[in-house]
C-alpha cells in the first residue's frame, strides 16, 4: 500500500531493475485467438521441457532473485492468424504458428545457445521474417492503446508497473488540477473511440461543471459490435491502464465512482478486470485518499446480460441499475442526468486507455499521430476474407489499402476484393474506389460510414451485398429493444423486403421502398442503434444497385451465395440413372428413367440441396 | 420429473450483491449460472427480497438474452454469427450440429438436456472465424466435421 508518490515511485525503480535482469524471455501469446489454437498446451509444454533440463527460469516477474530466463503468457501479440505465437525478447524473434513439437527445439538453440529457429519464422512471398519488428502486418502498425498488450502479464500489476504503469498518477492528483486535466485532453484531441466520435475532453468539462455530487465514471466495455474485439483485448490483456484512465477521468470531473460494463460474453475479461482492481487496490491506488492526496475512487464491474443496445449510453446505465436496458429520450444527456440520475462521463474501453498517455506525454505529443482532426491511432480488427486476420492499430488517417493490402496481406484465395463492412451493424460499406481514403472520423462520415468500434470485415467476390445487409438487419432487428416505433417496426419491414429479394421474390420498388424506409428510420428513430441501422442497407444499394437489381428483376444472385437463387442441374455424362435423387427429392422435381440421365424440372426444384448430398456420382451440380 | 428449487443459492447471491435493485440482474445471472435456466418459482421470492413486482423481474428476465425460461442443456453451444464468422460459413456448421442432434430454430434443447444450440451474435473471436463456445471454452475454426466430431466426444464422455 503506496501512501505517496516516492513510495510508488521507489516500488516501480525496484520492479524495474528486475525486469531488467532478464535476460531472455520466451513471451507466448495468451491472446484469446492464440489459447484457442493450443497456446496454453505451448506454454504448458515450455514449462516441462525447461524444468527437464533444468534450466534455471521463473514464470513471473521475480522482485528479488530474478532470473535470466524467464517464460511469459502475455495478452493478445494481434497476428492472430498466424497463432500460436512466441516471441523471444530481447532479440525480437517472432515464432509462428508454433506447436507443442516444436518447443524442445527453441528451448535447445534458442534458450540454450542463443540461436533462431528461423524455419518457425514468417514467411510472405519468399522472403523470411525474423524480426517480429519487420514482419509487414507489424512494420506499418503503431500501437499506443495496445502497446502493452503483447508485452506484459495482466495478471500481475508489477509488470505494469514496470513499464511505466500508473506514471498519470504520479501526476493528476499533484501536478495539476481539474481543469488541466480537461485541458490536456481537449487539446489532444482525443475522440471517443466507440463510434459516435464525441470530443473526449468537451464531455468531460460538460461533467466537471456539474454541482450535482456524486458524479460518476463509466467504462463502456459492451463490445457488442459483430466483427470487433479491440476492447475485449484492452480488458484482457491491459487491464490496468484502462483502470488508470478511468482514475484520471475521476480526478478531471470530481467523480468518486467509477463502473465498467462488460458483455457477458467476456468472461476472461470480467475475471482480468476483478483481479486488477483488487490489485490495485492493495497498492492504494484505488481507494480512500489514493497516493496521499485527498481523492478517493473505486470501481466496480457490472456484467451485461447479452443485450446489443446495452452499447448505448442511456441504455448501458439502465442496465447497471438493474433494469430493461431501454435507452431513453435526450436530453437530458448522460453527461447531466446518466448513471442513477446522476452526472457521468461515459466513454469507451479504448478512449480510457489512451488517457495516461497524454496526461504523462502531454497533449502536442499525442497529436503527432492521427490527422488534423482525428488525432491518435485507431484499433481496428481486421477480419473477413483477407490473408492475416488480427487486431492491429495505425494512425488516424492510414487509408484501407494500407490496411488491407500491406497490413492484411491482401485477399485469401487469391480472390478479388469487393467490399469492406466498417462499424460493424451502424456502419456501411466501402468499395474498391474507397481504398484509398483515409480513415478518420470526418472522411468516414461523408461517404456514410463510420468507423464505430473499429471493426473491419472484409469480403470478397464470392460474398452477396445483398445477403450482407440482410444479414445486418437480421442482427439489428433482433437486436431493437422495441421502445421505438421506427425502429421497432421499420427494421422489421426492411427485413421482411430484405428476406424476400434473397430468396428470389423480390418485387418491383423494393430497393426505392428500402430507401424511404431507411431515411424514415434514421431521422426518426429513439437512439443511434435505429438511427444507424438502415447504413448497411443504404450503403450497399449505393454502390451495389446493380445486385439488388439482379436479384430483384433477373431473378440471379451474381455472386452465386444467395441458394434460392441457386440453378440446381444433372450432369447427363454423370448421371448412372440410379433415381435416388428423385426418390429424395421432397416435391417430385426430378423425373427419368432408370439407368437413363434424370432430370430436374426447375419449375418445381426449391432448392433444398437435398438430392446435391446425395448423389453417389456427385453428377447433380448447382452454380 | 421436477427437481426442487434450492432457494440458498439465492439467499448467497442476495446477501452478496445486496438487496438494492441495481443488485437484480447480477442475482439472475447466478441463477441462471446454477439451474440453467430461470424457475418461475424464483420470481416471487427475488420479488419478495428485493422488493420489485414480479412482473418487473419479468421483464428483465425476458430483454435480456442469456436468461432462459426453460432448462437449457449442460453443454450450451453457442455458434458464432458475427460478420467475420458469417462471411466464412458458420451457416453450414449449425446446420451440421441440428441435424446431428434433432434440433431445430424452434427446438433448442435435446430431450435428454445433454445439449442446447443456438446461435450468438459475436464472441469476439472473429481472428478465428467460423468459432463455437461450449460452455465458457471457444472451438476456433470450426467446419461442419470438426463440430460433428466435437459432439460426438462429447457425447462419447456423456454416454448417450
Amino acid at each position: 500500500m503506496f501512501k505517496n508518490v516516492a513510495e510508488l515511485r521507489d516500488y516501480r525503480n525496484l520492479v524495474k531493475a528486475a525486469l531488467a535482469k532478464e535476460k531472455l524471455r520466451i513471451v507466448v501469446c495468451g491472446g484469446a485467438g492464440c489459447v484457442s489454437k493450443g497456446a496454453n498446451k505451448v506454454y504448458e509444454k515450455f514449462l516441462s521441457i525447461m524444468k527437464e533440463k533444468n534450466i534455471e527460469f521463473s514464470v513471473v516477474l521475480e522482485k528479488e532473485n530474478a532470473k535470466d530466463v524467464r517464460l511469459k503468457k502475455s495478452g493478445c501479440h494481434g497476428f492472430c492468424e498466424m497463432g500460436p505465437l512466441v516471441r523471444i525478447e530481447p532479440t525480437d524473434w517472432l515464432y509462428v504458428k508454433v506447436k507443442e513439437e516444436d518447443c524442445e527445439e527453441i528451448v535447445e538453440k534458442t534458450v540454450l545457445k542463443g540461436e533462431c529457429v528461423e524455419r518457425l519464422c514468417y514467411t510472405e512471398n519468399g522472403k523470411t521474417y525474423v524480426e517480429q519488428k519487420q514482419v509487414p502486418f507489424y512494420k506499418l502498425q503503431t500501437k499506443l492503446s495496445l502497446f502493452n498488450c503483447d508485452k506484459i502479464d495482466a495478471t500481475n500489476i508489477d509488470e505494469y508497473l514496470a513499464n511505466d504503469g500508473y506514471t498519470a498518477l504520479e501526476k493528476a492528483p499533484f501536478e495539476m488540477n481539474s481543469e488541466d486535466i480537461v485541458n490536456e485532453i481537449s487539446e489532444s484531441g482525443l475522440r471517443g473511440r466507440g463510434g459516435g466520435g464525441f470530443p473526449a475532453g468537451r464531455k468531460w468539462s460538460q461533467v466537471a461543471r456539474q454541482k450535482n455530487f456524486p458524479k460518476y465514471v463509466v467504462c463502456n466495455g459492451d463490445e457488442g459490435d459483430p466483427g470487433a474485439f479491440m476492447d475485449r483485448s484492452v480488458m484482457e490483456d491491459d487491464p490496468h491502464r484502462m483502470l488508470e484512465g478511468m482514475i484520471v477521468a475521476g480526478i478531471a470531473t470530481g467523480a468518486s465512482e467509477g463502473y465498467i460494463y462488460v458483455r457477458a460474453e467476456y468472461p476472461v475479461a470480467v475475471a482480468k478486470l476483478k483481479n486488477a482492481i483488487k490489485q490495485a487496490t492493495e497498492y492504494g491506488l484505488l481507494g480512500e485518499n489514493i497516493l496521499g492526496s485527498n481523492f478517493s475512487f473505486t470501481i466496480k464491474i457490472s456484467r451485461g446480460a447479452g443485450a446489443f443496445v446495452c452499447g448505448e449510453g442511456s441504455a448501458l446505465t439502465a442496465s447497471i441499475e438493474g433494469k430493461r436496458g431501454m435507452p431513453r429520450v435526450k436530453p437530458p444527456r448522460t453527461v447531466e442526468h446518466g448513471l442513477f440520475d446522476k452526472p457521468t462521463v461515459l466513454n469507451n474501453v479504448e478512449t480510457f486507455a489512451n488517457v495516461p498517455l497524454i496526461i504523462v506525454n502531454g497533449a502536442s505529443w499525442y497529436k503527432n499521430y492521427g490527422t488534423e482532426k482525428s488525432s491518435g491511432t485507431k484499433a481496428f480488427a481486421l477480419t473477413g476474407n483477407v490473408k492475416n486476420t488480427g487486431l492491429i492499430e495505425v494512425p488516424m488517417g492510414t487509408t484501407l489499402r494500407e490496411i488491407i493490402f500491406d497490413i492484411g496481406g491482401g485477399m485469401r484465395d487469391g480472390k478479388k476484393f469487393k467490399a469492406v463492412q466498417i462499424g460493424g451493424p451502424s456502419g456501411g460499406c466501402l468499395t474498391e474506389e474507397h481504398l484509398d481514403l483515409p480513415l478518420d472520423f470526418d472522411s468516414l462520415k461523408k461517404v456514410g460510414a463510420i468507423i464505430g468500434s473499429g471493426g473491419l470485415v472484409v469480403m470478397d467476390e464470392s460474398t452477396c451485398m445483398v445477403e450482407v445487409a440482410r444479414f445486418f438487419m437480421n442482427f439489428t432487428q433482433n437486436e431493437s429493444c422495441g421502445k421505438c416505433v421506427p425502429c421497432r417496426e421499420g427494421t422489421k419491414r426492411m427485413l421482411e423486403i430484405l428476406e424476400r429479394i434473397v430468396e428470389g421474390k423480390g418485387q418491383d420498388g423494393d430497393i426505392e421502398l428500402l430507401e424511404e424506409l431507411g431515411e424514415m428510420i434514421s431521422a426518426m428513430a429513439l437512439c443511434g442503434l435505429g438511427k444507424t441501422a438502415a447504413g448497411p442497407v443504404l450503403s450497399t444499394i449505393k454502390y451495389f444497385r446493380n445486385e439488388y437489381e439482379a436479384h430483384i428483376y433477373e431473378k440471379r444472385c451474381p455472386a452465386g451465395e444467395c441458394q434460392k437463387l441457386k440453378t440446381i442441374t444433372i450432369d447427363k455424362d454423370l448421371c448412372k440413372g440410379c433415381s435416388k435423387c428423385a426418390r429424395l427429392c421432397p416435391v417430385g422435381a426430378i423425373n427419368g428413367k432408370i439407368k437413363e440421365p434424370f432430370e430436374i424440372d426447375q419449375s418445381k426444384c426449391i432448392k433444398c440441396g437435398s438430392c446435391l448430398s446425395a448423389c453417389p456420382f456427385k453428377a447433380i451440380k448447382e452454380n | 420429473m421436477e427437481n426442487k428449487i434450492d432457494f440458498t443459492v439465492l439467499d448467497q447471491a442476495i446477501s452478496e450483491f445486496g438487496t438494492e435493485k441495481k443488485a437484480l440482474i447480477a442475482i439472475l445471472q447466478r441463477a441462471q449460472e446454477v439451474y440453467r435456466y430461470l424457475p418461475a418459482e424464483i420470481f416471487p421470492y427475488i420479488a419478495e427480497k428485493l422488493d420489485i413486482p414480479e412482473a418487473g423481474i419479468y421483464g428483465v428476465a425476458t430483454f435480456y438474452e442469456n436468461f432462459s425460461l426453460e432448462k437449457k442443456g449442460k453443454y450450451v453451444i453457442k455458434i458464432c454469427d458475427g460478420t467475420a464468422c458469417h462471411v466464412r460459413k458458420s451457416t453450414a456448421i449449425l446446420d451440421a450440429m441440428r441435424k446431428e442432434l434433432g434440433l431445430s430454430e424452434s427446438k433448442k434443447t435435446t430431450d435428454d438436456f445433454i445439449f442446447t444450440v443456438e446461435t450468438v451474435s459475436c464472441l469476439g473471436a472473429c481472428s478465428s472465424a467460423p468459432a463455437i463456445m461450449v460452455n465458457d471454452e471457444i472451438y476456433p475454426t470450426m467446419t461442419p466435421d470438426s463440430a460433428v466430431e466435437l459432439l460426438k466426444s462429447i457425447k462419447e464422455k456423456e454416454n448417450v
